[in-house]
């Protein structure tokens, strides 16, 4: 096929999507441009053309090890849910635009920081765009059948044209704003776009192949089984390999978190939360298809060609090419130009994005900006931009043009990925660990980095670019310990895990000993809580959690603010900012929540750590000592812990407080009923000793009474008498159980004899009131104290006779015995007691309580005084309401 | 003769009381609770009714409102004769439109006195 009719389908692949571009940046919110779907596809940037072309190569050469680049975001998908969630919110938040802002943010908005992981991202992925462009040219040739010859001229390579229209496809639509944190919706459709496009393509050429050019997978994996080791190339052959691939997953894990283009495409692009929750299932659905044929394809590709004279890594070209099938080669090659435009130009939008803000305007041009008007200081920061970009892709093409010929795809992907994975300490225990901080985060970056550049980069330039194996194979100065590729006698890792291994430990433990050791100022302190903080409550809690101290003024950020936003737009984000925080409107000073909000407006545009700065300039920021700033945060937890411990405190004395006051009811109550019992006391005293002293009188003022009716006064007065010891005994016998004074007399006894006793007691009554008293009680004997139970039989048997009606009054006496105990019952045919007073009956103050001015019948002490006797035998007594009067029931232990 | 009624549920106080009372020339009728009180007052209307508090069924307070309710009693001067002896308990009586209130226990000569102040 003739160069020239290539370039023409080049340029019009690029026109189409130009034009897709431009529609989808205008229709933003069109439900086909913003939906999830788009989202999970444009993560497919990940595939780029190391992955269409590049895991063919592997599985051709090495077998299944290709996987390990799509098991880790396999394997990261379902922990986006939290991890990338809480970057989403952060990210949101503090309006990050690029992983170097995140990381710098985290650690203080700490400039150096940012630019030292700017640098590590700009070493990692400038030879992997190289490599894209590697690509580019060689597919190139091969649809062209051109000489495998390099250009010794620039301007005829078509490589480099390629590179120039990517650069003017990602200028035009990566810095059409200059705020980062824009969505630049039409990049992220095109690249959704382009990711089904290469999948597709790469899907039709693998059916291609395994159908059409072979009868099916089994037809292929047959003869492929004849004429090499297949099992080689489809197993895990050993415990190392198994390592090794243990490694490579780890790296492709971290990769897929870190990569710029990934961060700008998974976080920065990211416009609704909700969108993960497609892309979760979609975007690793997207990786299997990708790699269903891969195998296939391989098999293929080495049955018809010897991979040590064709790049295996084409094999999805050539065999079309071989069997006649231009058109599908040349798809194709188109799918592959697709993977690199969308890997170059999200690449180069990232990294310019951070070259401009982490790196050139925070070291550089903020001077110029605070001179400047609104007009100027925006096109001075699109133009940044552009260099950037046109820099990096002139750079990385400079990179393939000297370098990388004869590298594989393979091994500078992963190199790349070795050296973006020193971010990751930094960036994952930063998230997690409040202590982590900015000495730990450049020791961890930098130390890791240099033994990437010793285990990786050295051997790798002396060995594939000079030829010079001298290095690897006898370490430096022959000291073999130090060799790069296993270094202390590390023999059985790849060299890029081998990097990988020791450039993570090394990573790992700079980390933790600058963050243990060194102390981090006040400003990481805080960005770290909030970083590390729930990311539930992530704004509620950023909002309080920024320490200031000093004076600000709102004219003078305003000014600053009107450099960058215009005066309209500052306008109404300020005046936006004072009715959402309820501020007047002529406030002359700015609080720390002012200046926050300012440094988050400026950040979009030139970011965070340049925002920063700006703003610092124009406000007198007193430096928070750090014991200023842990008294701070010593007193936001203890008050915390206070208001917790005062909420416990507090519960428990409502709690006590209600005891009391349950307490206190029943101590009103008893008083009350103390009272009232003395009140009964003292009236039941009170009526004998009237009745003595009016007999008295009456004997004492009437001479001439006649003798028997003296004789009468005076039995009344004896009588009184006996009612007024009766009485006192009775409360005193009662004062003795109630307490537990009195001891029993036990001994063993005839319950029947009692029973007899207690009758015999009450002979007279039951004479006066010709009533009948039915004992059936049989002899039984048990221990009990005879006197006692005597009293509670009298007393029952006293009370029956009162309830009941005279003559046909009857009382009957039952005895039951059980096994461990007897149960006797007195049951009487009187009026009964009313349902209501049952519980109280045998309270003492039962009476007084119920009518206190209604005379009881007997003192009321009777049957407290019963249960008294029975509960210290161990017994229980209670009463049952029958047909016709009431049964009172005793139950005492044998 | 002047007529007195008296309510008290001890037969030994009415005992005494209705012996000396008769003996200071009054004549005397015996209820021995509040109900039968009030029985009594429906036929006879004594001059004075020297009432006790605390008695089964109706009480002394409930009897002297009954009293106070019926117009026909409305010359009828109560006394309590109580052994509660609280000041709430006294006033309550007097409200009640008690006459006077005497604590038990009580001297006879000086209720004799009291009662004959109270009906000349």
């Amino acid at each position: 096929m003739s160069n020239y009719l290539l370039v023409i389908i080049i340029l019009v692949y690029f026109g189409v999507l130009f034009l897709i571009a431009l529609w989808s940046d205008k229709n933003v919110n069109s439900k086909w441009v913003n939906n999830p779907y788009v989202y999970s596809l444009s993560l497919g940037v990940y595939c780029s053309a190391w992955t269409y072309y590049g895991s063919v190569g592997i599985a051709a050469t090495s077998g299944i090890s290709f996987l390990t680049t799509y098991l880790g975001p396999v394997i990261a998908a379902p922990l986006w849910v939290y991890v990338l969630r809480k970057i989403l919110r952060i990210v949101k938040y503090q309006k990050i635009s690029s992983i170097a802002d995140f990381i710098a943010l985290r650690y203080g908005n700490h400039r150096f920081i940012g630019a030292l992981v700017t640098v590590i991202c700009l070493l990692g992925i400038i030879p992997y765009i190289s490599l894209q462009l590697k690509a580019i040219s060689e597919t190139f040739q091969i649809i062209t059948n051109e000489t495998n010859v390099k250009r010794i001229f620039l301007f005829e390579d078509t490589t480099f044209y390629i590179a120039v229209l990517i650069a003017l496809f990602a200028t035009f639509f990566g810095t059409q704003t200059t705020d980062t944190t824009d969505k630049r919706r039409g990049i992220v459709f095109i690249v959704a776009i382009e990711s089904l496009v290469k999948l597709l393509i790469f899907i039709i050429i693998g059916i291609y192949v395994t159908f059409f050019i072979y009868d099916g997978t089994t037809d292929l994996f047959q003869q492929a089984n004849a004429s090499f080791d297949v099992y080689k190339l489809s197993t895990i052959s050993s415990l190392t390999e198994g390592v090794n691939m243990f490694y490579m997953i780890a790296i492709s894990f971290i990769a897929i978190f870190l990569l710029p283009r990934q961060f700008q495409m998974s976080v920065v692009s990211n416009d609704r939360e909700y969108h993960l929750k497609t892309a979760i299932w979609l975007f690793p659905l997207y990786l299997l298809l990708f790699n269903l044929f891969v195998i296939y394809i391989a098999w293929a590709g080495n049955l018809n060609f010897d991979s040590s004279t064709v790049n295996p890594d084409y094999y999805t070209l050539l065999l079309p090419l071989k069997y006649d099938s231009f058109w599908l080669a040349l798809l194709v090659f188109i799918g592959g130009l697709s993977a690199v435009i969308s890997m170059v130009v999200v690449s180069t939008v990232a990294l310019s994005n951070m070259v401009s803000n982490s790196l050139i305007i925070p070291y550089g041009f903020l001077e110029t900006f605070n001179k400047n008007n609104p007009e100027e200081n925006t096109k001075y920061i699109k133009n940044i931009r552009r260099f950037s970009i046109f820099t990096l892709i002139i750079l990385a093409y400079i990179f393939y043009f000297n370098f990388s010929i004869e590298i594989t795809l393979f091994s500078i992907g992963y190199i790349s990925f070795v050296i973006i994975a020193q971010l990751a300490p930094s960036f994952f225990i930063g998230m997690f660990w409040t202590k982590g901080n900015s000495a730990g985060a450049i020791l961890g970056i930098s130390f890791g980095f240099l033994t990437v550049v010793y285990t990786l980069i050295v051997p790798f330039i002396c060995d594939a670019i000079f030829n010079n194996y001298h290095f690897t194979e006898n370490g430096p100065f022959g000291i073999t310990l130090l060799k790069p590729y296993n270094l202390f006698g590390l023999n059985f890792l790849t060299p890029t895990t081998n990097a990988f291994f020791w450039s993570m430990t090394v990573n790992v433990v700079m980390y933790l000993v600058g963050s243990m050791y060194v102390k981090g100022s006040y400003r990481e302190r805080n960005y770290a809580e909030l970083f590390v903080s729930n990311s539930n409550d992530f704004a509620l809690f950023s909002e309080t959690a920024y320490v200031w101290k000093g004076e600000a003024y709102v004219a003078d950020i305003r000014n600053v603010l009107e450099k960058f936003l215009g005066v309209e737009k500052t306008n109404r984000a300020i005046n936006l900012f004072f009715a959402k925080n309820k501020i007047p409107k002529n406030t002359v000073k700015a609080d720390a929540k002012f200046i926050n909000f300012s440094e988050k407006l400026l950040t979009g545009i030139i970011g965070s750590t340049s925002s920063k700065i700006l703003i610092s300039n124009v406000i007198k920021e007193q430096p928070v000592s750090l014991t200023e700033i842990l008294k701070i945060l010593e007193e936001s937890k203890e008050t915390i812990s206070t208001n917790k411990f005062l909420k416990e405190k507090s519960d428990q004395l409502t709690q006590l407080t209600q005891e009391l006051k349950l307490v206190n009811e029943e101590l009103v109550v008893k008083d009350q009923q103390k009272d009232d019992f003395l009140d009964t006391v003292a009236h039941e005293l009170k009526t004998p000793i009237t009745a003595i002293k009016a007999s008295a009188e009456v004997l004492m003022f009437d001479d001439e009474m006649p003798a028997d009716l003296k004789q009468k006064f005076l039995n009344n007065i004896v009588d009184d008498t006996n009612r007024l010891t009766k009485l006192i005994n009775n409360i005193l016998d009662l004062e003795k159980l109630a307490n537990g004074r009195e001891e029993l007399d036990l001994s063993n006894n005839n319950i029947l004899e009692t029973v007899l006793k207690a009758i015999h007691f009450v002979d007279q009554s039951v004479t006066d009131k010709k009533i009948t008293i039915q004992n059936n009680v049989k002899s039984l004997f048990f221990v009990y104290d005879d006197d006692r139970i005597l009293q509670v039989f009298s007393n029952l048997l006293t009370n029956a006779i009162k309830f009941v009606e005279p003559i046909n009054g009857q009382i009957e006496i039952n005895l039951a015995e059980h096994d461990d105990f007897v149960l006797i019952s007195v049951e009487d045919n009187g009026k009964g007691i009313p349902e209501e007073d049952f519980e109280f009956i045998f309270d003492k103050f039962y009476q007084s309580k119920n009518q206190t001015t209604k005379k009881p019948v007997g003192s009321g002490f009777g049957l407290s005084i019963c249960k008294h006797i029975v509960e210290s035998h161990k017994g229980s007594i209670w009463a049952e309401q029958k047909s016709k009067g009431v049964s009172f029931l005793v139950k005492l232990p044998k | 003769m002047k007529k007195i009624l008296i309510v008290d549920d001890e037969p030994n106080i009415i005992m005494s009381l209705e012996y000396a009372l008769q003996k200071n020339g009054f004549e005397v009728f015996v209820a021995r609770d509040g109900q039968e009180a009030l029985d009594i007052l429906k036929k006879k209307v004594p001059d004075l009714v020297l009432l006790d508090i605390m008695m089964p069924n109706v009480d002394g307070y409930e009897t002297l409102q009954k009293i106070k309710e019926n117009e026909k009693l409305a010359s009828v001067k109560v006394l309590f004769l109580s052994a509660k002896n609280k000041p709430a308990d006294i006033e309550k009586g007097l409200q009640l439109g008690a006459v006077g209130y005497v604590t038990k226990p009580f001297s006879l000569k000086k209720m004799i006195t009291e009662i004959n102040e109270l009906l000349n």
